[in-house]
């Protein structure tokens, strides 16, 4: 049964269900539960910002609070799927990899290979991305390309509610590590996602709009940019923009991306994350080594700019890629209608 | 509360317990001990070859430290080791020609000699891999312990970690971690006063290590880790406790390291005729097998048929080793996903 | 002012969640003589391409409907009239055509579009269409589901109640199929029949569904009243299982696509919100094993499992056969398996869904069965 759901309870019951499937699955994180040695009511935060709120009330101790320590508990989380469990570490806001990156980057990402293919590492880890929030500097980031860069990783980012349950759900159930990145702009965004458990594969892009002008890849909250860029420039100027939802940067489906160009000629990449080294430059190059004889244009990129997040609203409006730049990149990629 | 023990002694002095293992028991020690002390004196002399790739960190002088603990394990208890983690591996039964063969990188290794020295690893014994990084096993084998204690298979964790490790920031939230969700973990701390060629004196700020398991609300117990005899009892009895879920504890083993940090360390940082006081007073070996053969249980013959059944091990392994085949060229990149 | 003369073409709804469709071109240019039946404008939805066929006959003096441009459902695209009819109160028609839209996609907004019923065989989906007397129960084939009749189901709910049912391991409905054979699916509808207090019914089936229907007749005569057999399974040995391997298989668009395009005469039909919406019924837990199930049992290498045609001959119920030409997925050849026992009507341009492709004389051809 299919009903309209909010992102953030899709993920809830992405993890009710999984847990309810499997009783390896267990949630660490802090602050996942709420309350815990205090006098009070537990479940009283379910995450900061409530996403696995009730999950308590259904499995009990398999959601663990954990002290303030993200190198212990993300490893633990890490140490654990290597000894079969398989664990979801909520780590509040990505941008906090920077005190627990040792365990995600030279443990989790390196096990099996380093042990020649006999280990696995069935460990996911959520957490919050993105800019929008007025969080400042160090909780707004889109650190998605640190994490694609790494071998050994998956890095997944829906960008609506229905991808978010189903890429949860095979995250869960997928034997490699997975980088789960939710933008906390879209929480609140909702969908027709059906009650029962689904997977989306990895490595599958969505296909969010049809057209034949020019291919607008991108993944997360400016996929919608995107599509609001693509409805105004078929309306002003007649250009009918494909816009790819990648949903996956880690795999990341090639196919789709070149099959697109190759019928567009055109190509406008967008990404939230700083521009060097990033989704933006990534897709870029590739289709510029692989589909060079398809273009008719230069690959344009529209990215945030090579800054921190700024804290001040009327800057950090600027910060993330607009539509409207969006609707500019397309243009530059069409001389022809700049000039008319 | 912490646990106290009558072997508590400071270096060098030895206990004087009656022998409190069956002879059995004695002879595996000892051919434990023998193995990791050829294993190592061996690599030694190929390194000098130079046959063998990359860093290799020698554990002779600490066989008695992880053949005293491993004793109490079994294969589905798991151990995070160190970079220095031939003894580690040895003693929990990985098998010694796969491990000789990854560290010349053949294709017959452990890991299909994509590992090498600082990343053997056999889960199947409950090895999760030695470790390039210092201190990164703890958050690991939390999640070790963790998985145990979800299934409620009795399982512990040990986590080994040096003098300089000891002060990495993983360590110490580790073991509040495991403080505060009891878990069944035993952190061993081998310190032979060395951090590379930077004392633990001069690196550390508190006088006793125990001190700081006492700051996490541990127990904590020192031994002479050159002593058989004082490592086993003290380990047991930790070991038995957090199985029964009294929860983790620390165990600091004091000894030596007969060789430089790595292999081609010129050692000047050391005391003059350290390493030769250290070979005559300290070496666990010669201590074990006075005190077994004073006592009268092993015989000085069986000492030898020993060392020649090692001798020969050791040997057959490095000669296949020298003759197995290169990983293929397919190899470099295969295995870095399940599935991808 | 009214004039019978003067007839809307105005852009149709098809199924309960269709608001709004593109045109994309005109198959008949202005002035063309046009009969009830003739294709005479191609739309397209978010779902599906289809072919807007003339509820009338006369004159197409007006195609309003711009190629490229979204209509709201019954909004007027194109006029029909007599040739005799003057351009002067034609402009006046179209300047007095009123949409009726708000009223129709409120009321459907409000109500449930799909109801569930609980039933031994699982929790089933349903849509239920129309008050009439008669029962007419919809039953869709292999991996379809319920919207496989978006273009039949209001047509024949003028003339019966309607209902149309995901089967088991199907659309919205319980995944779980028991043996995974033809036994459990009829079951399953007997069962679905049983707890809508439908006693008796006219079972239209597709394909797979047509097996369902087919062996339900053989098994409990006094439920059928009639047999519509469309692109049926259940006539002879032959199936392409190139298709059901293909469909059980694919897991991505890409994969997706050509298997789907087998399914009918014009590729083309095949959109991607199409492709999509049967990826995300794939992705569901337990689709997989039910699909492989199914196809292991009841198309294994090529063939069909069962053919009920013989046994078909041997009941009285009024049998309706109809077959796209070129269908690729169970050949048209099998259409002759009840000659002389059934009316049978192979159309010509159309494929496997020839209920979608041609729905406009299969539906004509629904309704004169249900008369008989
Ligand atoms: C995080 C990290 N920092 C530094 C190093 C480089 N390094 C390798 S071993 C070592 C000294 C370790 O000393 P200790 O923990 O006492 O272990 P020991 O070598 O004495 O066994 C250092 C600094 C490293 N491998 N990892
Ligand atoms: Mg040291």
């Amino acid at each position: 049964m299919s009903r309209t759901l909010s992102f953030k309870l899709a993920i809830n019951e992405a993890l009710d269900l999984e847990m309810r499937r499997d009783p390896s699955v267990i949630l660490l994180g802090e602050d996942i539960v709420g309350g815990s040695g205090s006098p009070g009511e537990m479940d009283a935060w379910g995450g900061v910002l409530g996403v696995t709120k009730g999950l308590y009330g259904k499995h009990g101790n398999r959601l663990m609070d954990t002290p303030l320590s993200e190198s212990a508990y993300i490893g633990a989380a890490i140490g654990a799927a290597a000894c079969g469990m398989r664990p979801v570490a909520e780590l509040m806001f990505l941008d906090f990899m920077g005190v627990c990156f040792d365990q995600i980057l030279n443990q989790a990402a390196k096990f099996r290979y380093m042990f020649g293919g006999k280990a696995k590492t069935p460990v996911v880890i959520r957490a919050m991305v993105g800019a929008g929030f007025r969080a400042a500097a160090q909780h707004s980031q889109m650190l998605t390309p640190m994490f694609t860069h790494v071998p050994g990783l998956k890095v997944v980012c829906p960008s609506n509610a229905y991808d978010a349950k189903g890429l949860l759900i095979q995250s869960i159930r997928d034997d490699d590590p997975v980088i789960f990145c939710e933008h906390k702009n879209l929480y609140a965004s909702e969908a027709d996602v059906p009650a029962e458990p689904y997977a989306i594969p990895f490595g599958e892009a969505n296909v969010v709009r049809d057209g034949r002008d020019v291919t607008i890849v991108s993944y997360g909250l400016t996929v919608h940019r995107a599509l609001e860029a693509a409805q105004t420039l078929s309306k002003r100027s007649g250009i009918e923009a494909e816009v790819i939802d990648l949903r996956t940067l880690s795999p990341i489906d090639w196919d789709t991306v070149i099959e697109s160009v190759e019928n567009t000629g055109r190509l406008v990449v967008v990404d939230e994350a700083n521009p060097r080294c990033s989704i933006a430059t990534d897709v870029a190059a590739y289709v510029a080594q692989q589909a060079f004889g398809a273009l008719k244009a230069a690959p344009q990129m529209v990215t945030a700019p090579h800054t921190p997040v700024p804290f001040s609203p009327a800057l950090e409006d600027l910060y993330i890629p607009s539509a409207d730049a969006i609707a500019a990149a397309v243009l530059k990629t069409h001389p022809q209608a700049l000039a008319a | 509360m912490s646990i106290t023990s009558p072997m508590q002694t400071a270096d060098g002095a030895l206990s004087n317990n009656p022998i409190p293992l069956e002879k059995d028991a004695l002879l595996a020690a000892y051919r434990t001990m023998r193995t990791i002390r050829d294993f190592e004196e061996r690599l030694h002399v190929e390194f000098a070859k130079g046959d063998i790739p990359g860093f290799v960190h020698l554990y002779a002088g600490e066989e008695a430290c992880a053949t005293g603990i491993m004793m109490h394990l079994t294969d589905s208890d798991r151990i995070a080791s160190t970079h220095r983690g031939h003894g580690h591996c040895i003693a929990k039964g990985v098998d010694v020609e796969e491990m000789m063969a990854e560290i010349y990188g053949k294709s017959s290794g452990s890991c299909r000699g994509k590992g090498g020295s600082m990343h053997i690893a056999d889960l199947s014994k409950g090895m999760m891999g030695a470790n390039g990084i210092l201190g990164a096993g703890a958050p690991l084998i939390c999640g070790a312990a963790l998985a145990a204690k979800c299934r409620g298979d009795g399982g512990v964790g040990i986590t080994f970690f040096g003098d300089g490790a000891a002060n990495q920031g993983t360590v110490l939230e580790s073991m509040n971690l495991a403080a505060v969700w009891n878990l069944p973990v035993i952190f061993v701390l081998e310190n032979n006063g060395y951090a590379e060629a930077t004392s633990v004196t001069y690196a550390t700020g508190v006088d006793n290590f125990l001190d700081r398991a006492h700051g996490f609300g541990l127990p904590g117990v020192s031994v002479d880790g050159t002593d058989f005899f004082a490592v086993h009892k003290a380990a047991g009895e930790l070991i038995a406790k957090a199985r029964a879920g009294g929860g983790p504890a620390l165990l600091e083993c004091k000894m030596v390291r007969f060789y430089g940090h790595f292999e081609g360390d010129s050692q000047t940082y050391k005391a003059k005729g350290e390493n030769d006081f250290n070979r005559l007073n300290r070496d666990c070996l010669k201590i074990f097998a006075d005190r077994v053969t004073a006592a009268g249980i092993v015989s000085d013959a069986e000492i030898a048929l020993m060392d020649r059944e090692v001798a020969n091990l050791i040997d057959d392994a490095v000669s296949s080793a020298k003759s197995a085949p290169q990983p293929t060229p397919q190899e470099l990149t295969s295995d870095v996903y399940v599935s991808y | 002012m009214t004039d019978t003369r003067i007839k809307p073409i105005v852009m149709p709804k098809w199924g309960l969640s269709m608001a709004e469709g593109k045109v994309t071109g005109w198959l008949k240019p202005e002035g063309t003589a046009i009969a009830i039946g003739d294709e005479i404008v191609e739309v397209e939805t978010d779902k599906i391409a289809g072919v807007v066929e003339a509820g009338d006959a006369g004159v197409l003096r007006r195609t309003l409907g711009t190629p490229g441009t979204v209509y709201p459902v019954k909004a007027l695209i194109g006029v029909l009239a007599d040739a005799d009819v003057p351009d002067a109160e034609i402009d006046a028609f179209v300047a007095a055509f009123a949409v009726p839209e708000e009223a129709g996609a409120g009321e459907e907004a409000a109500g449930p579009r799909y109801e569930f019923v609980d039933t031994p065989a699982g929790r089933l989906r349903y849509a239920r269409r129309g008050e009439g007397e008669k029962t007419v129960v919809l039953v869709h084939g292999f991996g379809g589901d319920l919207d496989n009749w978006l273009f039949n189901i209001d047509a024949l709910a003028g003339a019966a109640t309607v209902y149309a049912l995901d089967l088991p391991g199907h659309g919205q409905s319980d995944k779980a199929v028991g043996e995974a054979n033809l036994a459990f699916l009829s079951g399953a509808l007997i069962a679905f029949m049983d707890a809508l207090a439908i006693p008796r019914a006219h079972l239209v089936g597709h394909s797979m569904g047509g097996a369902v229907a087919s062996a339900s007749a053989l098994e409990h005569p006094e439920r059928v009243a009639s047999l519509a057999l469309i692109g049926s399974a259940g006539l002879g040995p032959e199936i392409n299982s190139g298709y059901t391997d293909g469909f059980v298989a694919a897991g991505s668009r890409r994969d997706m696509k050509p298997v789907l395009e087998q399914l009918f005469h014009d590729p083309g039909t095949v959109t991607r919100q199409l492709i999509e919406d049967i990826l995300k019924y794939k992705r569901l837990d337990g689709v997989d094993s039910a699909l492989t199930a199914l196809s292991a049992n009841l198309f294994p290498a090529e063939r069909q499992t069962h053919v009920l045609a013989d046994r078909l001959k041997q009941t009285d119920a009024p049998i309706l056969v109809v077959w796209g030409e070129t269908d690729r997925v169970i050949p048209a050849a099998h259409a002759g398996a009840l000659e002389g026992r059934a009316t049978v009507e192979v159309l010509p341009g159309a494929g496997h869904m020839v209920q979608m492709e041609k729905s406009g004389r299969v539906n004509e051809l629904l309704l004169d069965h249900l008369k008989r």
